[in-house]
């Protein structure tokens, strides 16, 4: 049988993706130019039995989805720069206390209301540093619809695998381009689920590290009953504030996204291995970047592109091996030097990192990549 | 009627963080009365509160309990109830959490008509960080953010709920124990959001600033400015000067969220059909 395809926007196979994942609830609040995925959620949902809820502020939506997925439902919220400020003392409480969830976040202008229309990548330190204290980040960072459909799917796993929030931001280009999308099969991408406990009510502790660095969860309701808190808290989930837990929980929440990043990361290269230059970039800029890489073969410059999938874990190795065969890497970036700041912390001065940093609302556009190619002697 | 309190608390989280002369105490032994009455099952009640004092309740009751961020527990709660509709949901907290930085939550909770009980309680003040002025605070009181009087005037819980929509409101205080689990049982029993507030007493952070000898005199306060509503009927408005009505102020039937939502989902299963 031929697979469904569709012509679909990006926010809209996000909702898709959510869908296929398993997602059950959405708790969001209207905010530009996300909202689309809100409006799929609305409409999809309760067909499937699912819960959509529309909140009275953008705190107040990142609450609900962490409420409903302590009962056991894989839950999507959606938003863009000002929203994702205000959720990020939420997002701070799920980290804490580990519970799954998804946000989709559109990254447009800022600060503040900055330009809600225009396309952006200021929101990808947001995502590691935004709430407060230390604490694990994933954050996916399409360029596709197509991707944009399955790094949701891949969202949400890592979110059950690891117990833990997980940012998917596309850019505003990303998110509202029209695109084909093939669908793909029920059970064509795996589907993961949060390790329920294998241990009776009366023993089940939410943080029992003797099952690892992720303990199984359990739902509310589903005849366990446990202690959450956003407070320090030790295995059984009551607050503590003795030294020596506090610092190994602390220690174990960043560890187990860490200590797994190699299977987190996800990156492309593309005719790296040769390259004088490469090309670092993601989300809609990729494609400009792609695009930049091909018109600088022809002319003979040895360029290549390595376009991060995952932003958060970093892939810090690799690029500092390939930092040791390349004249420069080239950061085109719909900010004023975020992901170039990250390239220079990693591949400690083996090449220059020549930025074109946009903020005008404007893409970048490939001539301005190649003219920078030209720049690297 | 004898009830099983220590059925109710986690065993080894006793004593609790609350003061000598704190009411929050005898509102929870109140709450532990109604949920002995009502024979909730444990795993199937889930008690929600923001942050302070009034807060850390959830902590010592032995059912799903979540001690979320500050004024945030109706917001969580809504969460949990959406997706559990069969669940007891409590919610529980103080005046400057449900009232201040929860207020927009508060008030929306209440619109949406959400089955879920909350628990207000309300000493006037922010105790856990020592004593500033709430929203609930009377005005030309003393708190340590008003040295000279505050300038505020409060809010009225009650009629903040009633008029927000919620479709049970109730008041009673942490003198009248007797009436707490009372209140608590009609409130949980009321298909909607139901309010419950009760007036307490913070003696370490607001009677010592405000010339409250002690906690007997701050309790005293609470026995002479409380009216049921019954009696208040027969009073002229110059009696009732100064006075607070309690017991059951309000209730009406009306539509409920989670059962809207339902008819949601039929529509919705309906239509794709």
């Amino acid at each position: 049988m031929a697979k469904k395809v569709a012509f679909m926007q990006g926010n809209e196979a996000a909702a898709h993706g959510a869908l296929y994942a398993g997602c059950k609830f959405f708790a969001g609040y209207p905010i530009t130019p996300s909202t689309e995925v809100a409006e799929v959620m609305s409409a999809e949902l309760p067909k499937v039995g699912g819960k959509f809820i529309q909140m009275e502020d953008e705190i107040g939506a990142m609450a609900a989805l962490i409420g409903a997925s302590l009962t056991g439902l894989k839950a999507l919220t959606s938003t863009s720069g000002p929203g994702l400020s205000l959720k990020q003392e939420n997002i701070g409480y799920a980290c804490i206390t580990e519970v799954p969830c998804v946000i989709v976040n559109v990254m447009r202008g800022g600060p503040s209301t900055g330009m809600p229309t225009g396309p952006s990548q200021s929101d990808v330190m947001c995502a590691k540093w935004g709430t407060h204290g230390d604490h694990p980040a994933i954050c996916l960072v399409p360029a596709s619809v197509q991707e944009l459909f399955e790094e949701t799917v891949r969202a949400f796993n890592l979110a059950e695998k690891y117990r833990t929030p997980v940012m998917i931001m596309p850019d505003e280009i990303v998110a509202h381009m029209r695109e084909r999308i093939v669908f793909p099969e029920p059970g064509e991408i795996p589907v993961v689920d949060r390790t329920a406990p294998s241990v009776t009510p009366d023993k089940y502790k939410p943080y029992d590290t003797s099952f690892g660095d992720v303990p199984p969860l359990a739902a509310f309701g589903s005849g366990y009953k446990f202690h959450v808190t956003g407070l320090n808290k030790m295995q059984d989930g009551f607050p503590t504030t003795k030294a020596e837990i506090v610092q190994a929980e602390e220690e174990r929440q960043v560890r187990k996204v860490e200590a797994n990043k190699a299977e987190i990361m996800k990156w492309e290269e593309y005719l790296v291995d040769d390259a004088d230059v490469v090309v670092v970039a993601f989300g809609s800029t990729s494609r400009s970047a792609r695009f930049a890489v091909d018109q600088a073969r022809k002319q003979g410059i040895k360029a290549g592109l390595f376009r991060l999938i995952t932003f958060w874990p970093f892939p810090e190795e690799r690029l500092l091996e390939i930092s040791k065969k390349v004249k420069a890497f080239i950061s085109p970036e719909m900010n004023l030097g975020m992901c170039a700041g990250v390239i220079k912390g990693c591949i400690e001065g083996n090449a220059p990192v020549l930025g074109i940093f946009r903020v005008d609302g404007e893409p970048i556009n490939p001539d301005q990549i190649l003219d920078k190619m030209k720049e690297v002697k | 009627m004898a009830f099983e309190y220590e059925k109710w608390l986690r065993p080894g989280k006793l004593p609790h963080i609350w003061c000598p002369g704190c009411g929050h105490g005898i509102v929870m032994k109140g709450l532990i009365r109604a949920l002995d009455t009502l024979q909730l099952k444990k795993e199937e009640t889930a008690i929600v509160s923001g942050i302070g004092c009034a807060s850390r309740l959830p902590g010592y009751m032995d059912c799903c309990t979540l001690h979320t961020a500050h004024g945030r527990a109706a917001a969580f709660a809504t969460g949990v109830k959406m997706a559990r509709p069969e669940m007891n949901v409590i919610l529980c907290g103080g005046d400057g959490d449900g009232t201040a930085i929860g207020g927009n939550h508060f008030i929306h909770a209440c619109r949406r008509n959400i089955d879920m009980t909350y628990i207000i309680m309300n000493n006037m003040i922010y105790g856990m960080t020592g004593g500033q002025f709430s929203p609930c605070t009377p005005t030309g009181a003393k708190a340590s953010t008003t040295p000279y009087g505050n300038p505020d005037p409060g809010f009225d819980i009650a009629k903040l709920a009633i008029g927000a929509g919620a479709s049970f409101v109730a008041r009673g205080t942490a003198f009248h124990a007797n009436q707490i689990d009372k209140l608590i049982v009609e409130a949980i029993q009321h298909k909607g959001f139901s309010v419950v507030e009760i007036l307490d007493d913070c003696p370490t952070t607001y009677g010592r600033r405000n010339k409250y000898k002690s906690v007997i005199e701050m309790m005293n306060r609470l026995k002479d400015i409380a009216v049921p509503v019954k009696a208040a009927e027969k009073m002229d408005p110059e009696q009732l000067k100064g006075k607070v009505l309690t017991g059951v102020l309000y209730k009406e039937d009306k539509p409920e969220y989670c059962e809207q939502y339902k008819a949601v989902i039929e529509r919705a299963q309906g239509a794709a059909r």
